[in-house]
């Protein structure tokens, strides 16, 4: 990947206390342009604290946050949008009785006319959805269909579109497969894909290593709200991807215990 | 249905590869069929045995007056409704808002002008603490409200004995206000001169001296329709349409895409209060006098109204000209009855029963719209 810039995104020792709780204890990580970066961890590693302090709705207690190489503070979601870093959450992304349209363009509708008059262009509205979801290879019919005709897939790909449509330079997608069948999962994994080749940075959060392992070019490992580690596609295996994760040495055990059927 | 069809052909201009949606499928997924299907049935079931002179134009203006009245309620329950919140203090938000109404111009002596406008923005207030509560406590809205129910009638059998010494009625606001320019607009009849030329070219019933036998719409049918055509374009075409149907889809999704939740909610509740005193306005200015039995169970009228007009008790699906129509419905059979060989009492039974068919279709239409299991 030629990376010419330097990361999009880059936190350094981020600390982040909850009272007397320690969610993040000095996590370090970066993405660059064009890439996939796989952020995994077992429950309780600090995952959720780390996207809600990228996305702007936690306040880092302490530590680095650069966007393109200036330090930023966000206080909001919004300023975390506004500054090209969007977040799709696995179940908070889509409303199923709403249009896809409506969906599309939720929080950020073109507005036309003079005050009193004011109004959504929903013509472009449609034209746009439809455009996108085209792209996507989703066969939209009509987008003023509920979006609770889509599958579980084609939603989160409608949600990760709106994010790319919206100029998002950086996509933090909250474990988009961990609810979805196989097949749906691929078409994510796919869209994942693409979304990269456009020259966005991904991160992607999920427990399953073999979806990890399909997409991504790099792995930061969480336990106990440090950084275990980060790990090129090429320096490491499935494997041993699986047990740094659940912490190593007990996983092993149990894995011989029962045969090796993890 | 007009309309339907323009969009239809307009979407196949701008994109021949795409599929034309089937004019059922689009009706389908329009809140508001169920609404016009039952009004067409209670029409022709009135065709066919209620006395013609019902469906003259004296006979509409009687259905319509107290049609508007509640439908002003229902438009504004509507948007509350798929803004995903309840409000059980609408009616007596009626009566108290009629007594503020009835003390700002009797005991306190205001210009009536300055009593609406002040009664408007204390409704406001009341919706917004209703709203407010409803909001930072997370409980739900049906009990907070349903709180407000007796506290605001309570308070205004208490106000109304405090203002006239120990009645419960308010007397006198007609001698008030005789001479307010601003009386044309909340009360009495519109477009009078317009029935009187229809009288003069025949086209409408007239008294054997000329004057036309209904002398002009009441102002409260103005106001429903104007409301009516109002909350539609703002919920299909606006932005904060798109918001109020987002806040009642999930609020937390629609938070996270950068939807004010909680404003447009609060907003809702200080548009049904104000829903509410406007009705107050209008009855009050009309009958002269207020009392304590004002908009005495018009919460519940309201949300069955709405209810019949498409919106789902949970939010997130509806529309206001459904509740236009419900409206309609509800002020047809309560009056077409006794133009009826049957007992009025009959009305609480239909009623009841047009409510369960309306729940049981709704339901049915939001699956095969969505796609739910």
């Amino acid at each position: 990947m030629a990376n010419t810039k330097g990361p999009i995104i880059q936190v350094t020792d981020i600390v982040k206390h909850y009272g007397s709780v320690i969610a993040l204890n000095g996590v370090s990580m970066h993405v660059s342009a064009g890439e996939v970066l796989c952020l995994l961890g077992d429950n309780g590693a600090g995952k959720s604290t780390l996207i809600k302090t990228l996305s702007g709705v936690v306040r880092p207690s302490s530590g680095q946050f650069l966007v393109e190489g200036e330090p930023v503070n966000f206080t909001s979601p919004r300023a975390a949008l506004d500054a090209g870093i969007a977040t799709v959450y696995q179940d908070l992304a889509m409303i199923p009785l709403m249009s896809i349209t409506r969906n599309f363009f939720m929080g950020r509708e073109p507005l036309k006319g003079f005050i009193p008059f004011r109004h959504v262009d929903f013509k472009h509205c449609n034209e746009v959805t439809r455009e996108e979801m085209h792209k996507i290879g989703i066969d939209v019919r009509d987008p003023n269909q509920a979006v609770g005709t889509l599958s579980g897939g084609e939603r989160q790909c409608v949600a990760i579109a709106r994010a790319v449509y919206f100029g998002a330079k950086v996509l933090i997608l909250d474990e988009p497969t961990s609810a979805l069948g196989v097949a749906q999962t691929s078409m994510v994994l796919k869209y994942i894909h693409q979304v990269r080749q456009k020259g966005l940075g991904v991160i992607f959060i999920t427990h399953n290593v073999r979806h990890a392992y399909a997409v991504a070019d790099r792995f930061t490992i969480l336990n106990r709200g440090q950084t275990l580690g980060t790990y090129a596609k090429s320096d490491i295996t499935m494997d041993e991807l699986q047990n740094l994760m659940a912490g190593g040495k007990e996983l092993q055990q149990l894995s011989e215990g029962l045969g090796g059927t993890i | 249905m007009a309309l339907l069809e323009q969009k239809t052909t307009a979407a196949q201009k701008v994109d021949e590869r795409i599929k034309p949606v089937s004019l059922l499928t689009q009706l389908m997924r329009r809140p508001e069929l169920g609404a016009v299907a039952g009004l067409i049935l209670v029409l022709v079931f009135f065709f066919l045995t209620a006395d013609p002179t019902m469906f003259s134009l004296a006979g509409l203006m009687t259905i319509m007056a107290p049609a508007s009245q509640l439908g002003i309620l229902a438009i504004a329950a509507a948007l509350l409704m798929i803004g995903g919140e309840f409000d059980l203090s609408i009616g007596s938000m009626v009566a108290f808002a009629g007594l503020v109404f009835g003390v700002l111009l009797t005991n306190f002596g205001q210009q009536l002008a300055v009593a609406i406008v002040l009664t408007m923005l204390f409704a406001a207030f009341m919706g917004a603490i209703n709203g407010q509560i409803v909001i930072h406590t997370r409980l739900p809205s049906f009990i907070v409200t349903l709180a407000f129910l007796f506290i605001l009638r309570g308070l205004t059998l208490v106000g109304l004995k405090w203002a006239t010494g120990g009645s419960t009625q308010l007397r006198g606001i007609g001698e008030h206000v005789k001479d307010s320019a601003s009386l044309a607009i909340f009360s009495g009849d519109a477009l009078k001169d317009a029935f009187v030329w229809l009288a003069d070219q025949d086209l409408i019933d007239k008294f054997p001296n000329g004057m036309p036998k209904v002398s002009g719409i009441p102002v409260s049918v103005l106001w429903f329709a104007a409301l009516a055509l109002l909350a539609t374009w703002v919920l299909l075409r606006t932005r904060m349409g798109n918001w109020i149907f987002a806040a009642g889809g999930d609020p937390n999704a629609a938070r996270n895409s950068g939807v004010p939740v909680h404003r447009v909610k609060t907003g809702l509740f200080a548009l049904t209060a104000c829903a509410a005193a406007l009705v107050a306005i209008i009855t009050v200015l009309d009958a002269g006098s207020t009392d304590a039995r004002r908009g005495f169970q018009k919460e519940f009228e309201a949300i069955i109204a709405a209810v019949i007009g498409g919106c789902l008790l949970t939010g997130g699906y509806g529309s206001a000209i459904g509740a236009f129509f419900g409206a309609i419905i509800f002020g047809s059979v309560s009056i077409g009855l006794t133009y009826t060989k049957f007992d009025s009492d009959w009305f609480q039974v239909f009623l009841g029963s047009m409510l369960l068919l309306a729940v049981l279709f709704n339901n049915f239409i939001r699956r095969k719209v969505t796609g739910e299991r």
